[in-house]
């Protein structure tokens, strides 16, 4: 491969940020080549300039965001130098784009194949006839269940990971020689994740297209990656093959994001209490939209007769995809939903049956961490007063909940003098710390967890953690932990309980889920985590 | 303090600031600079403007001082621009923000209400409320501002309904708020800024529905507004012109100042949304 001329190569590439961004520069001095029929992974955290790295090469950057150095050579030329009108043939044509969000990558109000035909009608003189004919073939290439229909079908009505195959057949449709993949998979569950992954390998082994492929994930990394770039800050920190860098790194910062890559295994297991805090028996939640006297409703189960116990102290881990009913059960649990059927059974009392007015005195027994540390924070209140507003609201006075707020932030590892400030001076790790402290100012008793990490760095991801297995420790706090990351389960659960379709499908020991796996779907889920061999041979390595 | 900064970095939102102040300054020195009444005969009717350095801006058909006119009418247009405000957005806000958080009957019960009010051209009404309850000041400020709450009523409830359902406002459910508690301390700060930029539309629109008001000889005659100005110069509008353009343009720019500075604070608030 090393005969072949690189189809890309930047060389000293330097984008310049606005005045008054964190650092001058969002990228400096990179370079890097990228050959035909070769996957270049560029795996960083965010705010590490891979995005902007992609933007760059497309010339597709905000206003105030330029390139001030360095070349991108395509084809023998500087596309930096390039015109705006010969930048238009080369993206889409030469160059083609996918994104990690298709929703909104795609115009809502025209179908799918009308979206293709686009790319033939815009850079091509080829007949309607023939455009459709390609567009069939090319929806076919990307393994969509019946194209003809899918050519029809407007965005909405596509799951996600179709929508995400229509992109790439738009992307391939003019037999792009580069093809930049911006986070194609973080969207999308695992399962679809490791279809879309294939999909992608095999293309580019036929077409030999080369492709840019960026993920923060090493797992995706393991599993598609030829060569690896790893960024920080705006500067390659390491580059080398896929097995050099995963085996054997040299810089630091690869090793600290690798040794943060969650391991595949459940840690030995833990003494469990006998008593259970919160026993579940039969919840069931329906959604029901629409009709008119009952008719043409839409009815969704969307949590059917799920029986869960917690033991006191211990962990359990609800794992599935989602749409498999795992929230809606979490927001049964603290009654921000009504559950339709079934007990809830905390300390004897059954939560499922309290009126509102009840639920809302005794709130402080369960507590809820969610999921986005940016929406989660009232934007206009400071840090200390949002830790402080439960005690106040169950009628502590507020000079000495504030002031115990300060001390609940040194025991979630944040600095006490911090709660002056608002929640966006915090970046996402601290955020998730101040809503950490909030579930715990009322002392709970059961921590309900809505995937508290998933929208953080690997590396955040896992001091977060470990952080949460700390508290547990000290607090004996039971936590009720969802999430639909398995990697992130095995490190922290006790027991584990994998919901499909609103229905616990397999539940037990974290050890005996993971390692024995009962159920197809457990299975199926297990095999389809990115780099599923390295995650593994990781474990090992790590224990 | 940023969208102090953004605010003073646009000319047009100064230059909006700019008027309002010499509108408000105009308002203040009124009773100084003109201590008799403004009402009372002051010299022979008709007076062209800049003939009598007495009349500066000349008199009306009766011979009473444009210029002190103008001065006290700035009071007038003032208060019950401002007053109406804030009855507009009290009601807008109150019926929104029930509407939008409660959802289910509550919402269709307010917003059938709030429809009922907007069918109605607001002038109609206006001039129902005015010819039932009579043309005092109050009366007429307070007219004003009911018909004018319906367009911040929908805003406010629009802001609730994308608020409630924010992950933030659940972590206050879960912590125990009650509902009162969840809407005023929780979603309303963060549903004020497009309502206060809101206000300054409603201001500059219940200026100009008294002024119309006066212009039909429906507003208090015993005050000295602009539009009763207006209104007087119509008899002579084809000779005197004067006599209503004056205050037609106090009007002008006085409406001009506040959608201004509407404007200015727009983009000062929601700075994303600027060159988009």
């Amino acid at each position: 491969m090393s005969a072949t001329e690189p189809i890309l190569s930047l060389d000293r590439l330097s984008v310049r940020l606005p005045r008054g961004a964190d650092r001058t520069h969002a990228l400096s001095e990179v370079s890097l080549q990228i050959a035909a029929n070769e996957i270049l992974c560029v795996v960083g955290e965010s705010g590490s300039g891979k995005s902007v790295m992609a933007n760059a090469v497309m010339r597709l950057l905000p206003n105030e965001v330029t390139i001030d150095g360095g070349r991108v050579m395509f084809e023998s030329r500087d596309l930096c130098a390039a015109s705006a009108a010969e930048m238009r043939k080369v993206r889409g044509a030469r160059i083609a784009m996918i994104f990690q969000e298709p929703m909104t990558a795609l115009n809502p109000l025209r179908t799918i194949g009308d979206q293709i035909a686009e790319m033939f009608s815009t850079h091509t003189e080829l007949s309607k006839a023939e455009i459709g004919a390609r567009m069939l073939a090319l929806l076919a290439d990307v393994r969509i269940p019946d194209p003809k229909v899918a050519a029809k079908a407007y965005p909405h009505e596509l799951s996600g990971g179709q929508r995400q195959r229509a992109m790439i057949a738009m992307a391939l449709a003019l037999d792009p020689k580069l093809l930049i993949a911006d986070e194609p998979t973080t969207a999308l569950d695992v399962t679809t994740q490791a279809q879309i992954l294939k999909l992608i390998r095999d293309l580019q082994q036929r077409r030999r297209t080369a492709v840019m492929f960026i993920t923060h994930d090493f797992g995706v990394v393991a599993e598609i990656a030829d060569r690896v770039v790893v960024m920080q800050h705006g500067v390659i920190v390491e580059h080398g093959t896929a097995a050099a860098v995963l085996n054997h790194p040299q810089h630091a910062y690869t090793r600290q994001l690798i040794a943060a890559v969650p391991p595949l295994k459940a840690p030995p297991p833990r003494p469990l209490s006998a008593e259970n805090i919160l026993t579940m028996s039969g919840v069931s939640k329906t959604y029901r939209t629409g009709g008119f006297l009952g008719r043409g409703a839409r009815v969704t189960p969307a949590v059917r007769n799920v029986s869960l116990n917690l033991p006191r102290g211990a962990t359990l881990g609800i794992v599935g995809e989602s749409g498999s009913g795992k929230s809606t059960l979490a927001r049964c649990i603290v009654r921000l939903i009504d559950p339709d059927a079934g007990s809830i059974l905390l300390d004897g009392q059954d939560w499922a049956k309290l009126s509102r007015e009840q639920v809302r005195r005794e709130t402080r027994h369960i507590q809820m961490v969610f999921q986005d540390p940016f929406a989660s924070l009232n934007p206009r209140r400071k840090a200390a007063e949002l830790v402080a507003q439960g005690p106040i609201v169950h009628g502590t006075p507020r000079a000495k909940a504030i002031a115990d707020a300060r001390e609940l932030f040194a025991l979630v590892g944040l600095d006490p003098s911090a709660g002056d400030r608002f929640p966006h001076e915090f970046s996402g790790g601290q955020r998730q710390r101040i809503g950490l402290a909030r579930a715990l100012a009322l002392k709970p008793d059961v921590l309900v967890a809505d995937e508290p990490v998933s929208a953080l760095d690997v590396s955040v991801q896992a001091q977060v953690l470990k952080l949460l297995a700390e508290l547990r420790a000290r607090l004996g706090l039971s936590i009720i932990f969802i999430t639909h990351d398995l990697r992130v389960a095995a490190q922290i659960c006790d027991l584990v309980a994998v919901m499909k379709d609103g229905e616990v499908v397999e539940h037990g020991l974290a050890g005996q889920v993971f390692g024995d796996p009962q159920h197809p779907y457990t299975r199926a889920l297990l095999d389809s985590i990115p780099g599923g061999a390295f995650a593994r041979e990781h474990a090992i390595e790590a224990v | 303090m940023d969208a102090v900064r953004r605010y003073f970095r646009s000319p047009a939102a100064v230059a909006g600031l700019v008027l309002l102040i010499i509108v408000i300054g105009m308002a203040v020195s009124a009773g100084w600079l003109y201590p008799r009444d403004p009402l009372a005969l002051a010299g022979r009717p008709l007076i062209w403007p800049f003939s009598n350095p007495r009349f500066l801006l000349g008199t009306d058909n009766s011979g009473r001082d444009i210029a002190a006119q103008i001065f006290y009418g700035a009071r007038i247009s003032l208060l019950i621009g401002g007053v109406a405000t804030v009855i507009a957005i009290l009601i807008g806000v109150l019926v929104g923000a029930f509407s939008g958080y409660y959802g289910g009957w509550v919402d269709t019960v307010l917003m059938r209400i709030t429809e009922a009010f907007q069918t109605l051209p607001n002038f109609v009404l206006l001039l129902v409320l005015v010819a039932v309850f009579g043309s005092t000041l109050t009366t007429v400020t307070i007219a004003v501002g009911v018909v004018s709450w319906p367009a911040p009523a929908r805003l406010t409830r629009a802001e609730f309904m994308s608020l409630r359902n924010r992950e933030f406002v659940q972590a206050g459910r879960t912590l125990g708020m009650k509902d009162i508690q969840l809407m005023l301390g929780e979603i309303l700060p963060n549903a004020l800024p497009p309502v206060i930029v809101y206000a300054s539309v409603v201001m500059a629109v219940a200026i100009l529905l008294e002024s119309a008001l006066a212009f039909l000889r429906l507003s208090d005659p015993n005050v000295a507004s602009w539009g009763n100005l207006i209104g007087l110069g119509r008899d002579v509008l084809r000779v005197q012109w004067y006599v209503s353009a004056i205050p037609g343009i106090a009007i002008l720019v006085t409406v001009l100042a506040v959608s201004l500075v509407g404007q200015g604070l727009n983009d000062a608030l929601n700075p994303r949304l600027k060159g988009r």
